[in-house]
């Protein structure tokens, strides 16, 4: 079957040879037969990469440790579920599955831009089959997810066990779909640049595309925070990784771009600003797969190997000098038909928003190429830690909520003074409500916090007053019932209001980060059975050493070998609050030198965090026991010595039972943060609103709503 | 198993052969077609009309948000009265400019004015 997957790999690498020069042709010589038998090259493209894929998940599910990356990163222990994502796991997995996304993505751009743009769209699928190139001859000459060894190990060596995570299966393709359709967006853009026609068109083709490589890679960045807070025993959710910086860069100036390509859509402007936009997201989104495929930097994310550092690099080069070309090349093309009618308009706004956006962009992307930049320039490798990141990107941040609540209640080209303040006045209100309230509960120590809460509550405030007076609106308009001209309200103008649900999101996100940032009780320490103490208002007691053996008693379901961990009793007051059940997994290394019991749990060990979540605050847990003890250590050495491997298991029971009846000191961290769920909720707001935001409005309702604008223009210019 | 594979890599290639060839093939007939009929063949050269069209429909759906959107402002309290009445004008005002531009392109092409006005 590798034969397959690797001729699949070849073919793909033809066809897309053939694609690039077919289109360009095409184009050139105004042959458009050539330009359709390229674009459909893509849909054969996604063809044999989908063959491609579906050999190598096979490969995975039915243990084919023939494969190398099988063997590297799949074990018969490693539970089913997790095979199937252990195709990502790798790095010729993960390079497999960007180019298949990749082509199923160009397929259906072009399928949707088949009647339109065709020279915009010849030179855009050039460029994405160039994409899909790359990524193709990268897994063919660098790094072959079909490589094999024969005779085939017995046994592979198991999937990295801090993968083995429920939101892993869906993290790396959520993620990896963002970055992919960042880059059609950019092919469309460098094909409306070499065609020079950067008219509306294009901006409306490639919006959905847009939003949809923002939403995707919002949610990977949203459950990839969520991995690292419930899987990772660090205790956060977010710690300024360069992997975890690489996918929001694209995001931010994606933002950005859906921001201010309004304006362009409306006024005419922005034109070389959002070109500029949509080339820099594309390439931030090749970046980003840089940082993660190349290993230049320290990651948990970092897949090791720098082999594919150089073939980057270039590619990136390419980008940046090409998109500079364009850009100065047609900046005739680029120029803006209108100006800004008055600095107290949504446009300003947006353009104020823009700014911040980029700006945020910029400092993140500083400090995480830092250390590249630094070890150029002084031959000494050095970085920059959260502090600094949060030093900038905290006053931003806070300026950004703001915005998003300024924003709604001004109006486009021009507003008054008058009117702003009138709309201000119930927004403003609330802030300096909630800002009394929080002062008077003891928040002002905490100024950021503070600021932040007030935004927040600012801009709840003016989303709800602008849902409130469109539906009133729409009631008196259509005489309908509130929450049917609620319903009509946002069906009927889903971008602003689908918008305003984002902002929403934000702010929750935004009131859920500062919480639990600044208000967060943080221990660690070793505790006896027995012991107790204080974090926070609550009180936690180790109550009882706890272990469990793969595979029935397994509570995590991630295959390890032997879990061991303690239940932990939190009251509050001598009221009972809730029991902590944290562990710590053992996992097989495969390692004989480690011996025959040895290698069953000498392994990475992953922390098995235990949370109490709730809405105003959430109790987190994890353990470190100590299996080096010499009690537990002289069961692994007696075993080694005399056990065969087949018997080793009955070791790892009686470590177990020796655990629960005379238990170490262990090693605990425990946190109590305020807010942390609605960190989640305002993510899933932010998805949702953007769902509301991206949603095709339905032909007819469109229909209608066209003509019937058509007709009172017309009668109304009659009259004019 | 070998053979298997041969076969089905044989198999992929005849499927992306007539993906691919189909458009090829087709202008290829169309083309004899037309020399056998003594027509001109198709130039297949791209015409300016419908990118031309397309990008006047875009601007037009454009303009009709912009004036649906001021209309909201107005209606939700962002815009006075004036200031609505001189911006929806004036955005009917470009409105008409496309749609004038739209009919022009129709009669250019000969086509039943679809977007007719008054």
């Amino acid at each position: 079957m590798a034969g397959l997957g690797f001729a699949c790999l070849l073919l793909a690498l033809a066809v897309c040879l053939y694609r690039i020069g077919a289109s360009l042709y095409g184009v050139r010589r105004g042959r458009p037969e050539f330009s359709e038998s390229g674009r459909r090259a893509v849909y054969a493209l996604a063809g044999v990469l989908t063959v491609a894929f579906l050999v190598l998940e096979v490969a995975f599910l039915r243990n084919d440790f023939g494969f190398n990356t099988v063997a590297d990163t799949s074990s018969r222990t490693t539970p089913t579920f997790y095979r199937a994502a252990a195709v990502w796991s790798s790095q010729e997995g993960s390079l497999l599955l960007w180019a298949w996304l990749l082509s199923l993505w160009s397929s259906l751009a072009l399928f949707l831009t088949r009647r339109r743009m065709r020279d915009v769209a010849a030179y855009a699928t050039a460029v994405l089959l160039g994409f899909a190139g790359f990524f193709v001859s990268l897994m063919i000459f660098y790094a072959n997810p079909f490589a094999t060894t024969r005779p085939a190990p017995a046994e592979g060596v198991g999937l990295d066990p801090l993968l083995r995570f429920p939101t892993m299966m869906i993290h790396p393709p959520m993620l990896y779909s963002g970055y992919t359709l960042c880059t059609i967006p950019l092919a469309f853009g460098v094909g409306a640049l070499l065609a020079r026609r950067v008219d509306a068109d294009w901006i409306k083709a490639i919006r959905r595309f847009a939003f949809a490589g923002w939403l995707f890679l919002g949610a990977g960045i949203l459950l990839g925070a969520r991995w690292s807070y419930s899987e990772l025993g660090w205790g956060g959710y977010w710690g300024w990784d360069a992997v975890e910086n690489a996918s929001l860069m694209p995001w931010l100036t994606a933002t950005a771009f859906l921001h201010s390509l309004m304006i362009q859509e409306k006024r005419g402007m922005l034109k070389v600003w959002n070109v500029s936009l949509v080339l820099a997201t594309g390439t931030l989104a090749i970046m980003g797969t840089f940082l993660v495929r190349s290993g230049v930097l320290n990651s948990i994310h970092a897949f090791g190997g720098a082999t594919l550092g150089v073939p980057f690099v270039c590619l990136i080069g390419v980008l940046i000098a090409g998109s500079i070309y364009l850009v100065v090349s047609r900046r005739e093309m680029l120029r803006s038909e209108n100006r800004l009618d008055s600095l107290l308009s949504r446009e300003s706004i947006f353009l104020a928003n823009n700014l911040v956006l980029v700006g945020l962009c910029f400092v993140i992307f500083w400090g995480t190429y830092f250390p590249l930049i630094s070890e150029a320039v002084t031959g000494q490798e050095s970085s920059v830690g959260p502090p600094w990141f949060d030093r900038y990107t905290v006053p931003l941040a806070l300026v950004l909520v703001l915005l998003s609540g300024i924003g709604p209640v001004i109006a486009w080209r021009r507003a008054t003074l008058a009117n702003a303040r009138r709309n201000f006045m119930i927004p403003v209100a609330v802030a300096l409500i909630a800002l009394g309230g929080l002062a008077a509960a003891g928040i002002a120590r905490k100024p950021l916090a503070l600021a932040m809460f007030c935004a927040g509550a600012f801009v709840l405030a003016v989303v709800a007053q602008e849902f409130v007076r469109g539906t009133r609106v729409r009631k008196a308009m259509a005489g309908e019932t509130a929450p049917r001209a609620l319903l009509s309200l946002v069906q009927r103008n889903r971008r602003r209001y689908g918008g305003y649900i984002v902002h929403v999101g934000i702010a929750v996100l935004f009131i859920g980060v500062a919480a639990s940032s600044s208000f967060q009780h943080a221990t660690e320490l070793q505790l006896r059975p027995g012991q107790s103490t204080k974090v926070g208002a609550y009180t936690l007691r180790y109550v009882r050493p706890t272990a469990s053996i793969t595979p029935k008693y397994d509570r995590a379901h991630t295959g390890s070998t032997v879990a061991l961990g303690a239940e932990v009793a939190v009251t509050k007051g001598g009221h009972r609050v809730t029991t902590l059940n944290p562990s710590e997994g053992y996992y097989s290394s495969g390692e004989a030198s480690q011996g025959t019991v040895g290698s069953l749990i000498g392994g990475q060990p992953v922390s098995h965090v235990s949370i109490d979540g709730g809405a105003t605050r959430d109790i987190w847990g994890a353990i470190q026991p100590n299996i080096e003890s010499g009690r537990l250590k002289k069961i692994v050495e007696a075993g080694n010595r005399t056990l065969s491997p087949d018997e080793a298991i009955v070791a790892i029971g009686l470590l177990a039972r020796e655990y629960l009846k005379h238990a170490p000191p262990a090693q605990f961290h425990f946190i109590v943060s305020p807010l942390v769920l609605w960190i989640w909720v305002g993510g899933l707001i932010v998805f949702l609103g953007g769902l509301v935001a991206a949603w095709p409005a339905p032909s007819l309702v469109r229909a209608k709503a066209a003509a019937r604008f058509r007709a009172r223009s017309s009668r109304e210019l009659a009259r004019a | 198993m070998a053979v298997l594979i041969v076969i089905a890599v044989f198999v992929l290639i005849g499927l992306i052969v007539l993906v691919v060839g189909t458009p090829l093939r087709r202008a290829a007939l169309q083309r004899a077609a037309a020399a056998a009929g003594g027509a001109a063949p198709p130039s297949g050269e791209t015409s300016e009309e419908p990118l031309r069209r397309a990008e006047l429909e875009a601007a037009r759906e454009a303009k009709y948000r912009e004036i649906r959107d001021a209309e909201m402002d107005f209606r939700t309290g962002k815009l006075s009265e004036p200031d609505y009445r001189a911006l929806d004008g004036e955005l009917r005002a470009e409105a008409l400019r496309i749609l004038d531009a739209l009919d022009e392109l129709d009669r250019a092409s000969g086509r039943e004015g679809s977007e007719q006005i008054g």
